[in-house]
Parts: C-alpha cells; sequence; structure tokens
C-alpha cells in the first residue's frame, strides 16, 4: 500500500470536536496545530494543542471556512496532517484536493469521493447502480417545472423537494398534495440558492414518520471496507439531530447485516476511504433507503465507539498514513448500548434561539458509563459565530434502559449556568414514554410540543428557590454575627419580603425563620425549607441540587430536573418622568444648531435627536426613550432658554 | 471559671408553675405587638390602592435576610394616650431597632402609617429621641422610611412641640457627627416632618407617593389663598428635578428601598472588629429561664441559675462570694467575649455594695462590660446598717455606676426599686441598652410597702393627735395605694412609658445581650469622620 506516514496533525475544527480529535492525536505521539479565531482565543482547543495559529477575526468565512488561511496555518507550523473534524470544511471537495496539491495528508476520503457524494442527485444515481436501495424520486438534469410536475405525480404524493446540493434541512419542502407543488418549489429553490449557490432540486417520496438509520463504515486504502454497526438517530428537530443511539431498537441482527451490506456497496462504488456513514430511512416495515453519505466524522460517532470498543479517530489516522485496518467483519461486536445527546447552547423556551454568552460554571457529570465530549470550560465567552453546540454526553450501558436512566442522571448532574440551554429539554425527551418504549421516530419532537415545552416552576421549586435566595442574601454577611444570632429576631419571628424572578416567572412570597426553621409562605401555602447535604427538603419533599451559584445579585439554581436562573426584581434608578414621558428639553441655554430627525421618525433611546450650542460647546441632545417623534416645536437656529421643550417623543407609539 | 451545678429540677411543680407564669406575660406580649400590626394592616385596601407596601414589609425588604433584629421601645405608648388595657396600642406609630442593612448594623426607623395614618402619638416623640440618642452614641447609620401624617392637631400639646425640636437637632447632631442618616420618602412628611428629609444627607423619593412639603394644599389654600396641587407642591419627582431634596427617584416602595440598601452598601461603612469570636453554647438551656425565675419578685431565686443560662458553656467565675453574699458578681464570657455580671440575691447592704463597687472598678480597669441582672427591693434599711454606713457605700456603688467608662447593659428581670435601681443602673444611670423582663416591677418600693408605709404613718399621726383610727378608712387607703404604686410598677406600665429601651422574651437573653455587646463593641472600635456643622444639601 502506498504509505503517508506523518507526525503532526492540524485540526482544521473548533470546539468539541477539535478537543477529541487532539485526545487521540496527543495519545499517538503526534504534534496537534490548532488553529482559532480572536473570538475563540480562550477556547480549551487552543489551550489543548502544542500550537495554535489564529486565523481571523470571529465570522466562520474569513476563518475556519478559507481554505487559504488553514493552508498557511499549516505551512507556517509545518503540519504534515490536516484532520477537518466535521462541519466547516469536512466536506469540502476543494478544500481536500487543495490539502492533497499542498502537500498535506487530508484526514477523510478522496475528493472525487466527497465531490460526488456532496451532490445529491449524482449520489443517487450512482447508488442506485450500485444497487443500494433509493426512495423513489427524480434526480433528472431537467429542472422545468412541468417536468417536475409530472415527476411528482409519478412518485406519488407526499412528495418531498430537496435542494441538490443540500444538506441539514435547509431548501428542503415537504408536499402533501399537487396544489401546494409550485409554492414549495419556488421556495425550496429559493433557499436552495441562497444557501448553496444552486437552485438545483431533486425529488424524493416522502417517507413519513421514519426513522433515520445510519451505518458507520469504514475502507482502508486497499479498498477492505467494514461496517460498524447503525446509530439511530431518529430524534431530530428540524432536521438537527438531538439524540443519537447505538444499537437501534428497531434493527436486527439480520436487517444490520443488510443495511451494512447496502452501506458497504455505497463506500465501494464511490472508492472510499477512512470514515463514512450512510444514512438511511426505516419504514415500519423494516425497508430502508438510501438518503445520503457523509464523507466525515460524524458528530454521534462516541455511540458507536463505547458499542464496539474502537476509536475511530485512531483507525482514521491509521487509514490515513496508509496502514490496514486490520479488522475483519467478524471481528466486530456489538456491546450493550449507548445514548448520546446534545448539549446546546439554545433556549428552547425561545424556539431554540441560539445564546451567547459567559460560561459561569461548567460541572460534567462523572460516574460509571459516563463519557463528555466537551469544549467548553468556565468564564469562556460563548460567541454568536458559530454552531452552539457546547458538548455531548454519551453514556454507555448494559441495556438501553440502563444507557438511558444514567444519561437522565448524568444530565441532572450537569451544571451549565450563565447562559440558556437545553439540558432540561434532553431530560425531558429523554423520559418521555415514546422514547423509552423505543418507538420514537423523526416525527416524535414535533408530535410532541406540549410534553417537551418546559414545565412551569411547581409550588415547591419555586419555595425552594426563594429559600435559596434567601440562604445566599443571608450568607452574604452572615460572618458579622455570631451562629446562633441567625435567623433571631426580638420579635419573635424574622420575616423577609421576597420578589424574585425565577424563569421569567414572577416569585412574590415571605420568608420566615424561627427557632433555626426557614418557611416560605408562597399562595396561601407554608413550606418548610431544610438544607440537606444532597439539597433542599421542601415540605419534607427532597429535591436534588446540584449546584448553587451566586453572583451579582443573580442567582443560578441547578437541580436534577431543571435549572432554574433567578433575578431580583428591581428596576433601575429612574430617570426624572419628563425623560420616562419622551418630553426632551434644553439643558440649557444656547442656540439648537440643527435637528437631527423628522416628525413621525422611529427613534431609539440613545440615539441622537438633536445639537445645541452653549458656551462654545456642542452638546448632542440624546432620545432619553424610544419611540416615534410627536413634536418638533422649535426650528434649527433658533435661542433656547433651558428647560424648553425640544422635541416630544412618544414613547408609546 | 467552671461550669456552674444547677439545682433547678426542670421536671418539678414548681418549674412547671413559673413557666406558666412566665409564658402567659410573654404571650401578653407577643400579643400586643400584635395588636399593632394588626391595626396597621387595616389600612391594607388604601397600601394597596396607592401601590405602597405596608410599614412591615417595607422593613422586611430593608433588613437583610436572616441576619438578627432587635426591636427597641416596642411597648412604647402602651397605656399612655389610651388607659384602657384591652385596647391601648403600643408601638408609638413607629416601628424601631437595630438590624442590619446591605451588611452594616444601622438604627431602622419606620413610621407605622398603618396607624392612623403614621400620626405622632404621646410618645412618638420620645421614643424618635430614643433613637437618635442610641445611634449616636452606637454610631449607627440611621435609616428612615418616612410616611406620616405629622402631628396629631386632635392631641395638640404644646409640650409635644417643643419637645418635638429634639427630633431635628437629633439628626443635625448625627451628620455633624459623621453619622450618615438616609431616609427613604414613602408617603407624606408634611410640617416639621419636612425637616426630615431636609436633615438627612441621602434622601430617596417613591414617584408618586413620597411627599414634603412645609404645608399642605390645604394650609397653603387657608393661609394664602393659593390652589395648589400637593404634587406640584412637595412631590418626590418636583423635589428630584427643582428643589434638588431628592437624591434619588425610586419607581416604588421596594425599588425606593433597594436604593436605600445600595445607599448604604456604598459607605464603606465596614464592621471594624474582627469576625466573632467561636464560642460554645450555654450549657444548661437558656429556654429554661422562663420557667426558673418565679415572675412573683417576692420569691428568691438565686440570680447564678439565670446568669448560667446565659453565658457560653454555662461557665462562671464567682467573685467574693462569701464576702456580701447577697450581691452576686460573675465573671464569664458572652459570645467568646469577657464580660462582668451583677445580680441580686436579696437586697443590697454594706458588704454587697463596697464588693460591687470593686467588681465595677476592676471591670473598668480591664475594659469589660457589665450586665446588671435586677431582681432588688432596695438597699437595706435598720440601724444595723444605718450604722455599717449604708448611705455612704451605696452612694459609693452609685458613682462607680454612673462613671464606668465600660459598656453598661442593664436588664429589669425582676423587682428593682427604689435606690437599689440607681445603683442596678436604672433609668437614669445611661446604660447603653436598658431592657425588661415582662415580670419585672420597678418604682420606689413595692405597693405593699408603701400602703403598709402610709398606715404606720396615719396610725402615729392619730396616736401622737389622741385620735381614734378609722380602720375602715386605712383599709381603704391601704388598698388604693397598694393599687396606685403597683399598676405603676409593671413592667408593662413602666415599658409603655419608655422607662426602659424595649420589652424582651426572657428566653431570648442571651441573644439580646450579644447583640448589644456587639452593638457597644463595635460603637467603640469605630472611628468617625466628624464635621461642624453636618452636611448641608444644595
Amino acid at each position: 500500500m502506498n504509505m503517508t506516514p506523518f507526525s503532526s496533525v492540524l485540526i482544521a475544527n473548533r470546539g468539541e470536536i477539535a478537543c477529541r480529535i487532539m485526545r487521540t492525536a496527543r495519545a499517538m505521539g503526534l504534534r496537534c496545530i490548532a488553529v482559532h479565531t480572536r473570538a475563540d482565543a480562550d477556547s480549551p482547543h487552543v489551550a489543548m494543542a502544542d500550537q495554535a495559529v489564529c486565523i481571523g477575526e470571529g465570522p466562520v468565512g474569513d476563518s475556519y471556512l478559507s481554505v487559504s488561511r488553514i493552508l498557511e496555518a499549516a505551512r507556517a507550523k509545518g503540519a504534515e496532517a490536516i484532520h477537518p473534524g466535521y462541519g466547516f470544511l469536512s466536506e469540502s471537495a476543494e478544500f481536500a484536493q487543495a490539502c492533497g496539491e499542498a502537500g498535506l495528508v487530508f484526514i477523510g476520503p478522496g475528493a472525487d469521493a466527497i465531490a460526488l457524494m456532496g451532490n445529491k442527485a449524482a449520489a443517487k444515481r450512482r447508488m442506485i447502480e450500485a444497487g443500494v436501495p433509493c426512495v423513489p424520486g427524480y434526480e433528472g438534469a431537467d429542472q422545468s417545472e412541468t417536468v417536475l410536475v409530472q415527476e411528482a405525480a409519478r412518485i406519488g404524493y407526499p412528495v418531498m423537494i430537496k435542494a441538490a446540493a443540500g444538506g441539514g434541512g435547509r431548501g428542503m419542502r415537504l408536499v402533501e398534495n399537487a396544489d401546494g407543488f409550485a409554492d414549495a418549489l419556488a421556495l425550496a429553490r429559493s433557499e436552495a440558492l441562497s444557501a448553496f449557490g444552486s437552485d438545483e432540486v431533486i425529488l424524493e417520496k416522502a417517507i413519513l414518520q421514519p426513522r433515520h438509520v445510519e451505518i458507520q463504515i469504514f475502507a482502508d486504502r486497499s479498498g477492505e471496507t467494514l461496517h460498524l454497526g447503525e446509530r439511530d438517530c431518529s430524534v431530530q428537530r428540524r432536521h438537527q439531530k438531538v439524540v443519537e443511539e447505538a444499537p437501534s431498537p428497531a434493527v436486527s441482527p439480520d436487517l444490520r447485516a443488510r443495511m451494512g451490506q447496502a452501506a458497504i456497496s455505497a463506500a465501494r462504488a464511490v472508492g472510499y476511504e477512512g470514515a463514512g456513514t450512510v444514512e438511511f430511512l426505516l419504514d415500519d416495515q423494516g425497508a430502508f433507503y438510501f438518503l445520503e453519505m457523509n464523507t466525515r466524522l460524524q458528530v454521534e460517532h462516541p455511540v458507536t465507539e463505547l458499542v464496539t470498543g474502537l476509536d475511530l479517530v485512531a483507525m482514521q489516522l491509521r487509514v490515513a498514513r496508509g496502514e490496514a485496518l486490520g479488522l475483519s467483519q467478524d471481528d466486530l461486536q456489538l456491546n450493550g448500548h449507548a445514548v448520546e445527546v446534545r448539549l446546546y447552547a439554545e433556549d428552547p423556551d425561545q424556539d431554540f434561539l441560539p445564546q451567547a454568552g459567559t460560561v459561569l460554571d461548567w460541572v460534567p457529570p462523572t460516574g460509571p458509563g459516563v463519557r463528555v465530549d466537551a469544549g467548553v470550560v468556565a468564564g469562556q465567552q460563548i460567541s454568536p459565530w458559530y454552531d452552539p453546540m457546547l458538548a455531548k454526553i454519551i453514556v454507555h450501558g448494559a441495556t438501553r434502559e440502563e444507557a438511558r436512566q444514567r444519561l437522565i442522571a448524568a444530565l441532572g448532574q450537569t451544571v451549565l449556568t450563565g447562559l440558556a440551554h437545553n439540558r432540561d429539554f434532553l431530560m425531558r425527551v429523554l423520559s418521555h414514554p415514546e422514547f423509552a418504549n423505543g418507538s420514537a421516530t423523526t416525527g416524535f419532537l414535533a408530535a410532541h410540543p406540549e410534553a417537551l415545552a418546559s414545565p412551569v416552576l411547581s409550588a415547591a421549586e419555586k419555595a425552594m428557590t426563594a429559600a435559596l435566595r434567601y440562604f445566599a442574601g443571608r450568607d452574604a454577611f452572615a460572618g458579622q454575627v455570631a451562629d446562633e444570632l441567625l435567623g433571631w429576631s426580638s420579635t419573635g419571628r424574622l420575616r423577609h419580603s421576597l420578589r424574585l424572578k425565577a424563569n421569567g416567572e414572577d416569585i412574590l412570597c415571605e420568608v420566615t425563620e424561627a427557632a433555626g426553621e426557614v418557611t416560605v409562605h408562597l399562595d396561601g401555602d407554608d413550606f418548610a425549607c431544610c438544607l440537606t447535604g444532597q439539597g433542599m427538603r421542601v415540605a419534607g419533599q427532597l429535591i436534588r441540587i446540584s449546584s448553587c451559584d451566586f453572583r451579582a445579585g443573580g442567582l443560578q439554581v441547578v437541580t436534577d430536573q431543571r435549572c432554574i436562573t433567578v433575578e431580583t426584581v428591581v428596576p433601575g434608578v429612574s430617570e426624572g418622568s419628563a425623560a420616562q414621558s419622551g418630553q426632551v428639553t434644553a439643558p440649557m441655554h444656547g442656540n439648537l444648531l440643527e435637528i437631527l430627525v423628522r416628525a413621525g421618525d422611529s427613534v431609539e433611546a440613545g440615539a441622537r435627536l438633536a445639537v445645541l450650542e452653549a458656551m462654545k460647546m456642542q452638546h448632542e441632545i440624546l432620545a432619553p426613550v424610544g419611540g416615534v417623534v410627536a413634536e418638533l416645536p422649535v426650528s434649527p437656529g433658533v435661542q433656547v432658554r433651558a428647560g424648553d421643550l425640544l422635541i416630544g417623543i412618544d414613547p408609546q407609539a | 471559671m467552671r461550669q456552674f451545678d444547677s439545682r433547678i429540677d426542670s421536671q418539678s411543680p414548681g418549674f412547671a408553675q413559673n413557666r406558666a407564669d412566665m409564658l402567659a406575660l410573654i404571650d401578653r406580649m407577643r400579643a400586643l405587638e400584635a395588636r399593632a400590626a394588626v391595626k396597621s394592616e387595616e389600612r391594607r385596601p388604601v397600601f394597596d390602592k396607592r401601590g405602597q407596601l405596608s410599614p412591615r414589609e417595607r422593613l422586611s425588604a430593608l433588613l437583610d435576610p436572616g441576619m438578627p433584629f432587635l426591636e427597641l421601645y416596642n411597648m412604647a405608648s402602651y397605656l399612655v394616650d389610651d388607659p384602657d388595657p384591652e385596647s391601648s396600642v403600643p408601638g408609638a406609630s413607629i416601628i424601631l431597632g437595630i438590624g442590619y442593612v446591605s451588611g452594616v448594623r444601622a438604627m431602622v426607623f419606620v413610621d407605622d402609617s398603618g396607624i392612623n395614618a403614621g400620626a405622632m402619638t404621646a410618645k412618638s416623640v420620645d421614643k424618635a429621641l430614643g433613637a437618635l440618642k442610641i445611634a449616636e452614641r452606637q454610631k449607627l447609620p440611621f435609616i428612615h422610611l418616612v410616611e406620616s401624617a405629622g402631628a396629631d392637631l386632635m392631641r395638640y400639646e404644646v409640650g409635644i412641640w417643643a419637645h418635638g425640636g429634639g427630633m431635628f437637632a437629633g439628626l443635625a447632631r448625627l451628620s455633624a457627627k459623621g453619622i450618615p442618616v438616609i431616609t427613604v420618602l414613602h408617603g407624606a412628611s408634611t410640617a416639621g416632618g419636612a425637616y426630615q428629609p431636609g436633615l438627612s444627607d441621602y434622601v430617596i423619593g417613591v414617584k408618586g407617593n413620597g411627599m414634603a412639603m412645609l404645608a399642605g394644599a390645604a394650609l397653603v389654600f387657608a393661609a394664602t389663598g393659593e390652589e395648589a396641587r400637593d404634587a406640584d407642591l412637595g412631590g418626590a419627582e418636583m423635589h428630584a428635578e427643582t428643589t434638588g431634596l431628592v437624591e434619588y427617584l425610586a419607581e416604588d416602595d421596594a425599588h425606593g428601598i433597594e436604593i436605600a440598601r445600595d445607599v448604604v452598601a456604598g459607605l464603606g461603612w465596614g464592621n471594624p472588629l474582627p469576625p466573632a469570636p467561636e464560642c460554645d453554647r450555654p450549657v444548661l438551656d437558656p429556654g429554661d429561664l422562663a420557667g426558673v425565675v418565679p415572675v412573683d419578685y417576692r420569691k428568691p431565686y438565686d440570680m447564678r441559675e439565670v446568669a448560667a443560662r446565659l453565658v457560653d458553656g454555662s461557665r462562671l467565675r464567682d467573685f467574693k462570694p462569701d464576702y456580701g453574699p447577697a450581691t452576686v458578681c460573675l465573671q464569664a464570657e458572652l459570645f467568646g467575649r469577657p464580660v462582668g455580671i451583677i445580680g441580686n440575691n436579696g437586697p443590697l447592704d454594706p458588704d454587697g455594695a463596697t464588693k460591687a463597687t470593686h467588681f465595677f472598678q476592676l471591670l473598668d480597669q480591664a475594659g469589660t462590660p457589665v450586665i446588671f441582672l435586677n431582681n432588688t427591693t432596695g438597699f437595706m434599711v435598720g440601724t444595723e446598717y444605718e450604722h455599717a454606713g449604708m448611705i455612704k457605700h451605696g452612694s459609693k456603688m452609685i458613682q462607680a455606676v454612673t462613671n464606668m467608662r465600660v459598656p453598661k447593659i442593664s436588664l429589669y428581670t425582676g423587682a428593682s426599686f427604689g435606690a437599689g435601681n440607681y445603683g442596678m443602673c436604672g433609668y437614669a444611670f445611661g446604660a447603653d441598652f436598658l431592657l425588661t423582663w415582662p415580670n419585672a416591677m420597678t418604682g420606689v418600693m413595692g405597693g405593699e410597702q408603701a400602703a403598709l408605709t402610709m398606715e404606720q404613718v396615719a396610725r402615729r399621726t392619730a396616736a401622737r393627735k389622741g385620735i381614734e383610727v378609722d380602720e375602715a378608712r386605712l383599709a381603704k387607703q391601704r388598698a388604693r395605694i397598694a393599687a396606685h404604686f403597683d399598676g405603676q410598677s409593671d413592667a408593662f406600665y413602666t415599658s409603655g412609658h419608655m422607662l426602659d429601651q424595649g420589652m424582651i422574651d426572657p428566653r431570648d437573653t442571651r441573644k439580646v445581650l450579644g447583640f448589644c455587646l456587639a452593638t457597644c463593641a463595635e460603637a467603640r472600635a469605630r472611628t468617625l469622620n466628624p464635621n461642624s456643622f453636618g452636611v448641608a444639601r444644595p
């Protein structure tokens, strides 16, 4: 075999996957080179690397997606190989090509295989030729609407319109019947054009409520190709995977062998090398259809690692050096069950809006069978530039149920504070009976919006939150007095009113302390609250607390059920009433030089409204509140007196 | 020092009786406190309508959660304006105490505007003066949450007006001494009350409700015929923009209090003392104090049984136990710091008085605070004691008590009669804190003794004049005198008349003493930044 040895590797990625790759590369004795942006300078992947190169400011287009900057970094540090991770340039044939031309070993398949699999229509044609089952569809070059409508009718509704160059759900439209086709096509094309630069589409029969089952394959340079079993990634939100597991509860050994064989055929058909994933849709009759092939390491590769005992990154590196896999299909045994969830900095209560901010605290879970692949540290800035996935929590168990329970417990221990994330949502997903019994399909999340939405805080949780806030306030000054005096009042009972906002809900309560017992009076009920080693006993019931963090007036509580963020309700120091009402008056005598707004303009608080000249200085008049300019009683060039009304803003408008 | 060996059997019927008697008195005290709170709460609809917090809610929002609070003058005004024990409301329309605000020990003064709109009672001025005096002496920032209708014109007395000026003099003095005064205007502060914000170092005004003016719209119309609006005359917004009387404008009560907390946090008023030392708790339960002490002062008990339930580890060192044994002098530690304790196991006799004087001088020499546990019917009388120099020895004791420089905390735990009260640091003797148990009796002498004395005087006069004694009349007189004296000796009466600084649950005594001693220690360790005239506003 053609050997391509290397002793250093540049990881053209960031976050958890960069750390994951480095972990193995370091263990294999390779020198690791990280690339990063200025926004990522304090990220853990930078700290972990032997060398690091800054390749840009923040935006990905000028950094992690820039072939030239990455190659320049490789040259500067003398890297011999490049691992692209997933996302970014990992499926760019151009990048793979450029690496080869620059004399670097690209850890992945050849550019041709990437290019072929990157084009859905071409890939599907090749798969049909290779005998891989595909969803009935149309991948023709004739993109006229007439032909597409005919083809849709031939395939039979419901039909899926997909961007030929796409992935990740963009440019994808489900059409229920012929009436909606034209509109959906137009939308799919415009999305495809803006996302991928091409408006070419393919049509597919829509398999409703299917499972997403994918096969991990591995091929070495000699053409030896294996499959490492399947992963079930059916739990998806808008085509983004949320939970992944191996093996699939819906796949029998016989089906596994057939799907595995199909995946191997798919890989061989494109002369594949390295790690790849062949994605299939599996319907409820056990029929499976080729969906696409991902020519890279997958986010969810750890579940395969946990059930096979293999290190996929090590295998990638060895194959890239030209070594043989040294394994046969019969050597592979699946052991137990693994489940992975993706911890995202996104707020499930705000339609999963990505969150930016500073990580106050990050305590990953530990325990038997628990693995955490994280790219986050306490104090880190989470910038809006990148994918909001912060970590993956993966758990192995002897059975699916053991793995599921362990993962719920591990998530309960997981502490991530400072910004909203989806931990509690993940716990609700894992606890849902439909997931628990293994019957979740790709339609699962969309089918249960209520069950999976954040429940309101229970009265006990509110009481606990109030008691913790009380203790936090007390602890702030407790050192001032002897312990015996804490919680004591000569009036017999110490009362403390609290006004809090917890996860957006108002809590109005009174906390009393007498004879060392704290009671929260909330909505007519009394809750005796007492701290224990594990959490807080609230009216007799234990709430397990993983973390409680009080700083800068805010309180972050993490229980094994949910994360609670508390703000103390205090409005800021008020401006004068005139300012609040939007009546902008002259701060002093002077000449009104300029008025920068017109009646009817919308202005934001702080916007420049006018310029006043007084005592040879120009004073900017700023909007005290946002609103619409309603009054302009004075003209520019006029001498005004202190207190004269200059501009009236209607804040209600 | 060794752990005191108690002779009290907490299972005995006597203990149970004492306890039941004392708990009944404590219940009475709590019921009276609740009477003020309930009455204040009747105004809730008005507070709700105005978007206000009630005075007690204001207090609870101002204080740091879980930090201790000592209420002062909780019985003030009881049986003063209203002589009926069943309807008289204690508190003088003010909630007052020492508590923690943003980690700072402070004097907290809340107008109880739920009662008579916060209008002043006969004792309100005295209570305010008491608060100012304690704040000045203990160097406590003074925080006043204002909402008061001012003087009650229906009960106008010229003396109260004249006397009331002391409140403003007191504020001026605090500011000049370097003790900050912080006022939150929650509601009206009219007429004389308007000088409260004027004389404060920091004023927070609550929008809409906060008000300060020399005369409201009604008086202005009566005086000048001007038709004015209260908000224009003295609204918080007006003062924030026009007069500069208000530094910080608050959206509502809670916000105003939050600003006040912020202002206090910004004072840099740290605790000058090292952190509270480690200490052990009493071995003998302070909760048993209710059963240790008979509420009838005529039944004797050993004051060591009380002291041992107050001090660390119940450890006492008895000073000269066998010399003047009726006067008990003890040394101990309270919350890790040394204290001297003087108590009475009987009347003060010449030996007891000289022993006490010696003891006071030793404590003063070492800078050790003194605690007075009053249970005395007075200095001993009779030929033997007169010959032994009772007057001069008692005088020495009074001199020492008066002029000691160390912190003095006096507690009425039982009887405190006659000059015995003077020797044991009573009302006039400048205790840093003077508090009472609800069973205490204080006065020139017990009612029975006074009645018998007057009866003897009558009999001797009759004998000298050769008149026959009218026994029926004499019996009537005896009953009348006894009632007259005892009524005025009762702790609820004396506390209502502000002859102490507050009534406490005896079971809280250790905590009260610890709190007061720490207050004194902090004050003595603190250096202020005085100026000549107080801080003037623009």
